[in-house]
């Protein structure tokens, strides 16, 4: 259930730049959420829902994009789809294997009244 | 969570105390960190109304009628930015402190707090050691390692899953820790959550135990992903499983072709060698990396001062 702790953050981020950049209501959340990243979309939106209460927020709709898996094989010395960490490289069958991309977890932007 | 600094709501607590300001959200934060806080707790939460200045609250309440308020916000931030920020104080500080420190992540009973107390009455003579112990509840595990004579703070996650880089902040101002030497951090134990928060940590150490499947790191492949090296425990009771060793160093090697692996037990003290050897290698490994840069600084230093004294000369009238 660490993503409770990460709702609470994008709740603290949202409240600070409320304050930074003068908006009161926020209508959209739009979160960029990758394969890699140890996040379960689902049970993010529902943490997400718990901690808006009472918050600028509230009620606010949330877009998540799931951003591929990406991985570099360094034995193929080249790059593959990549979408679970323990996936061998689709060509070689290697594991040596270097993430490159899917392992963020970003607030992208806000619909801000 | 305190949305001002990360203080949990009275759920975490630091043994002595709760890290929370008792809930009353009108906070001038006068904690007594040694490390500093990125705001200035003046803010309100929610709302900020009385400060804000806003021309009715979007669309329909406008002040221009009709003329839509609503806008877009582009943020591009890490989720984990706050908790970051703690990482990179806590890092700063035991690089400035000398201090080496580990994050020890693992299931429940995979044996770590006994390899811990083990480590520590092996090392205590030779260099000075700290603990913080997570747990989402007691103190058992603290009490454990301080009657291995060695400082130990307990934190309590309460409902949290894991430990975060501000908790660790405010467990530091508990403890007595000489400058420089190793300081362990147990986190809680669960092999999912612990995955994704930097403590400031130089590695995450992962300890499985032998009586676990060799499956585990395909079943939990983040922690694996994460750690630098996997401590597999137990191994004095190989002889009475059916677990395939070599199969579980192919499974971790799988989710990270760069983890290493030290086979031991904390029992009868195989492999432990192997472990204090890796603890001193990577020890000095960390201080000789951040030495480069200082030692490129003083260099640069030189040149200039070298410069600036030799454009000058004691000299007997040269001039005409």
């Amino acid at each position: 259930m660490h993503e409770m702790s990460l709702a609470e953050g994008i709740i603290q981020l949202i409240e600070q730049h409320a304050q930074e950049q003068n908006f009161s209501e926020v209508t959209l959340v739009h979160l960029d959420i990758g394969k890699l990243s140890n996040v379960e979309v689902d049970s993010m939106r529902f943490c997400f829902d718990a901690v808006c209460e009472n918050t600028i927020a509230q009620g606010a709709k949330l877009q998540i994009t799931e951003s591929p898996g990406i991985g570099w094989c360094m034995d193929c010395e080249k790059q593959i789809s990549y979408q679970a960490l323990y996936q061998p490289c689709p060509d070689c069958d290697g594991h040596k294997i270097q993430v490159t991309g899917g392992n963020e977890m970003l607030i992208k932007e806000l619909e801000v009244n | 969570m305190c949305t001002s600094c990360g203080c949990s709501h009275g759920e975490a607590r630091v043994e002595g105390g709760a890290i929370s300001h008792e809930d009353s959200h009108e906070h001038s934060h006068s904690h007594e960190h040694s490390h500093s806080h990125a705001h200035e707790g003046k803010h309100k939460h929610h709302h900020a109304q009385g400060n804000d200045i806003h021309f009715g609250k979007g669309a329909a309440r406008s002040h221009a009628p009709g003329l839509s308020q609503q806008r877009m916000v582009q943020i591009e931030q890490s989720i984990l930015s706050k908790n970051d920020q703690y990482a990179a104080i806590n890092r700063s500080l035991f690089a400035k402190q000398n201090i080496f420190a580990l994050n020890l992540v693992s299931s429940p009973g995979s044996g770590k707090t006994t390899l811990l107390t083990t480590t520590l009455n092996a090392l205590k003579n030779s260099i000075s050691l700290g603990v913080i112990e997570g747990d989402q509840e007691t103190a058992n595990d603290a009490e454990r390692i301080r009657e291995t004579g060695v400082s130990a703070v307990q934190v309590n996650t309460g409902k949290g899953c894991h430990l975060d880089a501000h908790m660790i902040g405010h467990a530091l101002e508990k403890l007595s820790f000489d400058e420089q030497g190793l300081l362990f951090i147990e986190n809680v134990g669960n092999l999912v959550c612990p995955a994704g928060f930097d403590l400031g940590e130089a590695h995450k150490v992962a300890i499985l135990s032998v009586t676990e499947g060799e499956d585990k790191p395909l079943k939990y492949p983040d922690m694996f992903h994460a750690a630098d090296v996997l401590l597999l425990n137990k191994v004095d009771l190989l002889p009475y499983l059916d677990f395939d060793v070599e199969l579980c160093i192919e499974n971790a090697k799988k989710v990270n072709p760069n983890i290493e692996v030290i086979r031991c037990s904390a029992t009868t003290g195989e492999g432990m060698q192997a472990w204090y050897q890796w603890l001193e290698s990577h020890r000095v490994e960390l201080f000789n990396k951040q030495l480069a840069p200082l030692k490129v600084q003083i260099a640069e230093i030189e040149k200039v001062l070298a410069q600036k004294i030799l454009s000058q000369k004691v000299t007997t009238g040269a001039a005409h």
